[in-house]
């Protein structure tokens, strides 16, 4: 009986130290995990957000394992796939599309302990942070790249839905065109959807039949970029660097870079310390970043535009520095001021130089 | 607009025109024999997927072109087997032939995503291609849209100017009536089906090799859906499906010009439109039912079982 | 030597039960050859997409959320398909549905009460109809195809539901991105099961499901709706009118699909967005079929439906293998469904080859 007790009692410890030592491995190693809204690829989007999470594995080794579940469909299927990642322990989950950001917080809500980061939304929580870049700020550069290298002086660019986000971008990408080229027109068509490469491609064509020699894009494949090569335009490539994809034609893309942002919230929520809020990060924090200049952009041009890019990450010049005038004239912006995050965030007007009025609601 | 812009324009509508004039001009003939395949979404999309990893693997546009025939015919063959042999239910059966395609080509092309090819590059044909006007319009363009074209001839001559189309179009009339006559009415069937995934698959990997050129998940968007509303639409005649396919496409090019002039547009509203279109010429051609019947293969969708 | 089709003189009871479990069967084999195929355990790939997904009470909740859906359109569907009428939009009139009912919710933000949610759900199934009635009236008035109509007008529903939400819908404090307003508490359907998303939109399920039994086998409008089906000249001879036949069959299948649009929003989404749309307007056909347009089949055929959707994504999950192994699965399992169904009424021979039947390849 007695040494029944005893082994009894030996075993209980050695198993609740066996549990303990486990559980201490477990914290050690900190288990992340992505959501994807689409396919990695090799360029897009997600791509970029897949690049974010090899920078952020490399800096962090074996201290982290990342689990990534892709492509998951915004909708009702979004909230099972984080509530599942949440239950499997995972301890920071990355959701990366808009459509993710309700089903995030009702999961946040049940699994307190558990660090959220959603991409691209406005809502958060205790546990829920958001995250996006100033991605206008890589419009403006590109947008002088082009006013540069536009023979035509019409500039063609697709945009999936006019959103303030995608209307942000035209306009940053216009006011850096007309910055270094007055005479430019931006004309835009709309594809409604974020992503078509069949549509893409159409628009793209259509575009340059209209004499447009430099195309930009915000949608998600490359269409854009190859068609531009096919017919032996210019293409700026967005989210990623596509150069692949038009060897000639590429002059450079304005692209999203997460890593070093993945990497200070994984080490924060490792040490501990990691607090909720909004991170809105352009040149200066690492963010945002231009792709390397195609071999048809002279040094003139590449030195004009790193030069305001120092400025730009120095904060003496802001992209939508007045005098901003809309469409109408009218002054959006009064010289000497800056626009606010506010009104960037609900931008609902095409600056001058953008060809048409914006579709109605 | 000058008028290099309205010739590109053009030329931009004929390349839009081209997936759907493969995917309907296979369907008319599948129709024409009397069965009703709503496969085609999910053949083109394998004919895309197959066009593209036959393109990238062997480096030659043209073994992708024939890899995508033999995919669309190889599954439509699942779609051959159950309802010429087995009778089941063409309507069920070709959606799940849809549904079993976009499954299985996003499966099978994930390996290939991103990957790029050379697009299919323009034959200008020696100095027809040098007159003015007509010559870059007509006669500077993808080898596969001179084929398109030439589909739509080889077509038109087969279903009524040969003993084939012929007996094919009497076995889309009446099967009965055909199958006393001796003619093999199973047979004439199954080669009809695998004729119109040949020409969906060619359509699809239109998309793939030419129009884009890159393999994407569902990359058709619902082409597939339109190809079937254009046969009903050019009331089972080849002549109106060109009409047709060059219509639907140019919908989409004015739309764009459009835009890009500064006209604005709801673009969700007006991405209706060619939905709402369709079936208001659907109405128009259906009002007169002896009109429709005058076209329209009898026995359409209709199970043939031989009691020998 | 060649095999026949020899038609039985009376459908195989036997066969009808023993086809969809035949197909279950194969659908399994082959799925495990598809694993194997590509360097996979099958025994674990077939574990995890079928039965991993039935592990909890959550996850028994979300395939019951999954489920219900299915269900409801599935019958509505069944309907129409007994008799020949080819509504396969409902996935058009499932997001008109939602759009109806998700109004009402948003038009009486910050003044509701308990009233909303019934008052949604008679406007979700209402809109379905309205969207359904489109076809019937088009196909009724001017012999226009309802399988083209149905369909086209549900690329049109997406486009509006997205003009929706991007314009005259759109959340005035949502910082302009595309969706509507979440929904108030009073416009949710209440939880069934504490710990799960099951919503009592489960037992409307069950009871659409007895409601179609009732319709289909006990009443004379479903007999009618047969006769049209199986034998229209038999139903002409007895005064049954086709028209009629085609309105009740979309009103049904469109409200059913409303309905299901409804309580998708209601349930686990609680606003109306661009991106909600689940196709299940689609994989119902498939369920339709795979039940035999019989309501208690459909339930099983829904059940099962739904493991497919989980368990791809279990393989998703699990095997980092892509989700689209789903609808390879799906499509299997309509293929031999179909394929075997043909045992109910024919019977398999393998005769020899006689002249006479030469050129024949069935």
């Amino acid at each position: 009986m007695k040494t029944g007790r005893i082994t009894k009692w030996a075993l209980g410890l050695a198993l609740a130290g066996a549990v303990a030592l486990t559980a201490g491995m477990a914290q050690a190693q900190l288990k992340i995990a992505f959501v994807y809204v689409t396919h990695v690829g090799d360029a897009g989007w997600t791509y970029q957000h897949h690049l974010g999470r090899m920078a952020m594995e490399k800096a962090l080794g074996n201290k982290i394992k990342v689990t990534t579940v892709g492509p998951v469909k915004e909708g009702a299927d979004a909230e099972r796939v984080i509530r599942k990642l949440a239950a499997s322990g995972n301890k920071l989950i990355f959701t990366t599309s808009f459509g993710f950001m309700n089903p995030t917080l009702k999961v946040a809500k049940r699994y307190k302990k558990v660090t959220f980061v959603h991409v691209s939304g406005y809502k958060r929580s205790k546990n829920v942070s958001t995250v996006f870049a100033r991605l206008y700020e890589g419009r403006y550069l590109t947008g002088m790249v082009a006013g540069m290298m536009t023979k035509s002086n019409v500039l063609g660019y697709i945009g999936a839905f006019p959103i303030p986000e995608v209307i942000r971008g035209i306009n940053a990408f216009t006011l850096g065109a007309r910055a270094v080229n007055p005479k430019v027109q931006v004309r835009v068509i709309w594809v409604s959807s974020w992503f078509n490469p069949g549509k893409e491609r159409q628009a793209s064509e259509t575009l340059i039949a209209q004499g447009a020699d430099v195309i930009t894009h915000h949608t998600d494949s490359t269409a854009a970029v190859q068609a531009a090569q096919a017919r032996k335009k210019f293409a700026i490539g967005y989210h990623s660097d596509m150069s692949k994809y038009g060897k000639t034609a590429h002059l450079t893309a304005a692209t999203h870079i997460w890593g070093s942002y993945y990497t200070k919230v994984a080490k924060a929520v490792l040490a501990g310390g990691w607090k909720a809020g909004d991170t809105w990060g352009g040149l200066k924090d690492g963010m945002v970043a231009l792709a390397p200049f195609g071999p048809s952009v002279p040094a003139k041009v590449q030195a004009m535009v790193k030069k305001r890019q120092a400025e730009i990450r120095a904060g003496t010049f802001h992209p939508f520095q007045g005098p901003v005038k809309d469409q109408s004239g009218k002054v959006v912006v009064p010289a000497g001021k800056t626009m606010a995050d506010g009104p960037m965030l609900g931008m609902k007007y095409y600056v001058e130089g953008v060809v048409g009025k914006l579709p109605k609601k | 607009m000058s008028e290099a812009e309205i010739i590109n324009l053009i030329v931009l509508t004929f390349k839009s025109a081209v997936p759907l004039i493969f995917a309907a001009l296979g369907e008319l003939v599948v129709e024409k024999s009397g069965v009703l395949n709503l496969g085609v979404e999910g053949m083109m999309l394998i004919g895309a997927v197959a066009g593209f990893i036959g393109a990238v693997t062997t480096g030659s546009i043209f073994v992708g072109m024939l890899m995508a025939m033999a995919a669309a015919v190889l599954v439509s063959l699942i779609f051959a087997v159950l309802t010429l042999s087995l009778l089941a239910n063409q309507v069920a059966t070709g959606l799940a032939l849809t549904i079993f395609g976009i499954g299985l080509s996003a499966f099978i092309g994930k390996p290939f995503l991103g990957n790029t090819i050379e697009g299919l590059q323009p034959w200008a044909i020696p100095l027809l291609s040098d007159i003015p006007i007509l010559g870059p319009l007509l006669f500077n363009h993808d080898p596969m849209l001179y084929l398109a074209v030439a589909a739509f001839f080889g077509v038109s001559w087969f279903l009524y100017r040969s003993r084939g189309g012929l007996i094919l179009r009497s076995i889309g009339e009446s099967h009965e009536a055909a199958h006393a006559l001796g003619y093999p009415v199973i047979r004439i069937r199954y080669l009809a089906v695998m004729f119109g995934a040949a020409m969906g698959g060619l359509g699809g990997a239109y998309l793939s090799l030419v129009l884009t050129p890159q393999w994407q998940e569902d990359m058709t968007a619902q082409r597939g859906w339109i190809a079937l509303a254009l046969v009903v639409f050019a009331t089972w005649r080849p002549s109106r499906v060109m009409i047709g396919a060059w219509l639907f496409g140019a919908l989409t090019i004015v739309n764009f010009y459009a835009q890009s002039q500064g006209v604005s547009f709801s673009s969700h509203l007006l991405a209706t439109l060619p939905y709402f279109a369709t079936i208001i010429v659907l109405v128009l051609i259906s009002w007169d039912a002896a009109k429709i019947r005058l076209h329209a293969p009898a026995a359409l969708g209709k199970p043939f079982h031989a009691s020998d | 030597m060649r095999i026949k089709l020899e038609p039985r003189v009376a459908a195989s009871k036997w066969m009808s039960y023993g086809s969809p479990a035949i197909a279950a069967v194969l659908t399994i084999f082959f799925g495990a050859i598809l694993f194997a195929s590509l360097g996979r355990d099958p025994v674990q790939g077939l574990y995890i997409f079928f039965i991993e997904p039935l592990t909890g009470l959550y996850e028994l909740g979300e395939l019951g959320l999954k489920a219900t859906p299915l269900a409801i359109i599935a019958i509505g569907l069944a309907v129409g398909f007994r008799a020949n009428v080819w509504n396969i939009g409902a996935e058009g009139q499932l997001v008109m549905g939602a759009i109806c009912g998700g109004g009402v919710a948003l038009a009486f933000h910050g003044q509701g009460g308990w009233w909303v949610l019934p008052l949604m759900i008679i406007a979700g199934a209402a809109g379905g109809m309205a969207w359904g009635a489109i076809p019937a009236l088009l196909r009724t008035r001017f012999n226009a195809n309802e399988i083209l109509v149905s369909l086209m007008l549900t690329y049109a529903a997406v486009q509006i539901l997205g003009w929706l939400v991007h314009g005259p819908w759109i959340n005035p404090e949502g910082q302009n991105f595309p969706e509507t307003r979440t929904f108030e508490e009073w416009a949710l359907l209440p939880e069934l099961i504490e710990g799960t998303r099951l919503n009592v939109s489960a037992i409307f399920a069950l009871v659409v499901v007895f409601a179609g039994w009732i319709f289909m086998t006990r009443s004379f409008a479903g007999f009618k709706v047969n006769v049209v089906g199986q034998a229209l000249d038999a139903a002409k001879y007895a005064g049954f009118s086709q028209n009629k036949v085609v309105w009740v069959s979309f009103l049904i299948g469109g409200g059913a699909a409303g309905l299901a649009g409804l309580i998708e929003v209601t349930g686990p989404i609680d606003q109306l967005n661009a991106t909600f749309a689940p196709g299940y307007g689609f994989a119902a056909i498939i369920v339709a079929f795979l039940g035999r347009l019989h309501p208690v089949g459909i339930l099983f055929a829904s059940l099962l439906m739904a493991l497919t959707f989980l368990g791809g994504e279990s393989l998703q999950i699990n095997m980092n293998m892509p989700k689209a192994v789903t609808g390879v699965f799906q499509g299997m399992l309509l293929f031999f469904v179909l394929a075997t169904d043909v045992l109910i009424r024919y019977r398999i021979r393998v005769v020899s080859r006689t002249p006479a039947a030469t050129g024949e390849a069935g």
